[in-house]
């Protein structure tokens, strides 16, 4: 019946083919379907691991199982932080802390914008910088630390001078790859409209890199706020990151804990700010 | 018989390339009536692309000048309205905002342009659209949008560079009727570049047929159908025959592929 060479490509009017797929509906396998939990649950289970771990730390400091001279326990590091709150420096820290890293973050983000969009006017200029930039950016800053405190002294200014130092290459980066993205069809009908290269630059350079500028905010928060912190290990009067290096040294281990925990609460809500200000940026830019 | 709009002037384009002189387009003559609509048709590599940068003042020819209104304007930007097949629509504006942007370039008061804009796109099929960003808008739109902002910027000459040539067949016939309407409503001079045949003879006065390496002209057809032309006119005997003429001078051009004569 079937007179279709063997060579046919399997199809419809194949009749060998199409009993091959159909010959059994009992055995035919189903597309695997997940149930996901309600989002409730999930919060349950989440706060339920993280009770759970702390009362394990707790029973094991209090029955030998955990060194709490190492590892403190629960019970101390909320005393601990009740009196960093109530008599200590916390806001003090917490301030000088934000302060440096907000400072570094706008410093360093804002000039290596426009370091990176300055390569648009001059390509001999862009060429001539490059390497120099790439060759700060693969070195480790962090190593420059101790002489940047040696130059700018143990007050805020260092601190700043670190994180401006981490945030400042990957937002001139960044940028210079936005401008070289600019495309170039638009560039040319610009200029088949009369334009004048600063027309060009402020009404297609600026808005098209944008969305690239945007998108090292979060990236440059958490980097600003390491160089703080590095800076404040190296030599400072205040800071979480004094605070914390203080409290490891004077063996006050529910100390570390609490200025590390502070400093966790610091850096999520300074994300969120930021991935806050980018969200409003980027509805900004494409409308 | 209307005064010369635009006048290509003999104009070559050699480059240098690694294999020695490279002649892009080889003593070009170009001469385009007031008001006229010509359309370039020609393999890939013919130098459509490279005519049209010249008479935009994009780039310097290697000989020859460029004549609007028989004033030297070779190598100046700015002077005719310049369409690319990309609509290139910047997605930070809004449609309004997009339109005027070449009037905006000149130093049209913003408030200004966006009032002479907003009638034209009420007229031109984007009522409603006026606040719209482009990537809420369809291909066909968008090509509407990038015309009205060619159009807008208040230039005599037009080059429109594939206009419609990534847009699906419905959509392209009516855009074609669409730009002959604009083009019998703002008396433009328009030079048209595309790769089909039928659409070169609707919407032109005449046909330029090119060839390549180096890139000439091999032929000027006039196209004598009555305007307005309707679409039923291409299925006629003097349509078939323009296409016919066409197709042959395409087909006829040594080391053609076939893409490139469609």
């Amino acid at each position: 019946m079937t007179t279709l060479p063997q060579t046919s490509t399997v199809g419809i009017a194949d009749k060998p083919a199409e009993t091959a797929v159909t010959t059994d509906v009992r055995l035919a396998r189903r597309l695997p379907v997940q149930r996901q939990w309600p989002s409730w649950a999930i919060i349950a289970v989440q706060i339920g691991i993280l009770i759970g771990v702390i009362a394990l730390w707790e029973i094991g400091a209090d029955t030998g199982l955990i060194d709490a001279f190492f590892w403190s326990q629960p019970r101390a590091i909320f005393n601990t932080l009740t009196i960093f709150f109530t008599t200590g420096d916390a806001l003090t820290d917490i301030a000088f802390t934000f302060r440096s890293t907000i400072l570094g973050f706008l410093i360093g983000t804002a000039t290596g914008s426009a370091l990176g969009l300055s390569f648009w006017w001059s390509r001999n200029y862009a060429a001539i910088v490059q390497p120099y930039i790439i060759c700060f950016e693969s070195l480790p800053k962090l190593a420059l630390a101790p002489l940047i405190v040696l130059v700018f002294g143990i007050g805020i200014a260092s601190k700043v001078a670190i994180a401006t130092a981490l945030t400042l290459v990957v937002s001139t980066l960044t940028t210079y790859a936005g401008v070289k993205a600019v495309d170039p069809d638009s560039e040319k009908l610009f200029y088949s409209l009369g334009a004048s290269r600063l027309q060009v630059f402020r009404k297609l350079v600026i808005p098209s890199c944008l969305p690239w500028i945007i998108s090292v905010l979060r990236v440059n928060i958490g980097l600003a706020l390491t160089g703080a912190i590095v800076g404040e290990f190296i030599a400072s009067q205040h800071g979480l990151g004094r605070a914390v290096l203080y409290a490891g040294q004077t063996y006050d281990i529910a100390l570390v804990w609490v200025a590390v925990c502070v400093l966790s609460a610091l850096a999520i809500v300074m994300y969120l700010a930021v991935s806050w200000i980018e969200r409003v940026l980027h509805r900004g830019v494409k409308g | 018989m209307p005064a010369t709009k635009l006048l290509v002037d003999d104009v070559s384009m050699r480059f240098a390339m690694p294999t020695g002189l490279f002649h892009a387009l080889d003593h070009i003559r170009l001469s385009v009536p007031q008001g006229c609509f010509v359309s370039l048709i020609g393999p890939s590599g013919c130098g459509k692309s490279t005519i049209f940068n010249i008479i935009a003042g994009l780039q310097e020819p290697s000989e020859g000048r460029v004549l609007i209104d028989e004033v030297d304007a070779t190598g100046t930007i700015g002077r005719v309205g310049y369409m690319l097949q990309k609509d290139l629509l910047l997605p930070w504006r809004t449609l309004t905002d997009n339109i005027i942007l070449g009037m905006e370039i000149q130093g049209v008061k913003l408030a200004d342009a966006r009032a002479r804009a907003l009638p034209l796109l009420q007229r031109y099929g984007l009522a409603g659209f006026e606040r719209a960003y482009p990537n809420t808008l369809s291909g066909g739109m968008r090509q509407r949008a990038a015309l009205l902002r060619t159009l807008l910027f208040d230039a005599d000459v037009i080059l429109l560079d594939e206009p419609f040539g990534a847009l699906d067949a419905q959509t392209k016939l009516r855009m074609q009727e669409w730009l002959l309407q604009l083009w019998s409503d703002f008396h433009k001079t328009v030079i048209f570049v595309t790769h089909d045949v039928e659409e070169a003879i609707f919407l032109s006065d005449e046909v330029h047929v090119m060839g390549a390496r180096p890139g000439r002209i091999i032929e000027t057809i006039t196209v004598a159908l009555p305007r307005p032309r309707l679409r039923a006119c291409t299925t006629s005997a003097e349509f078939i025959a323009l296409k016919d003429r066409c197709l042959a001078l395409l087909h006829d051009q040594p080391g053609q592929s076939i893409e490139d004569a469609a």
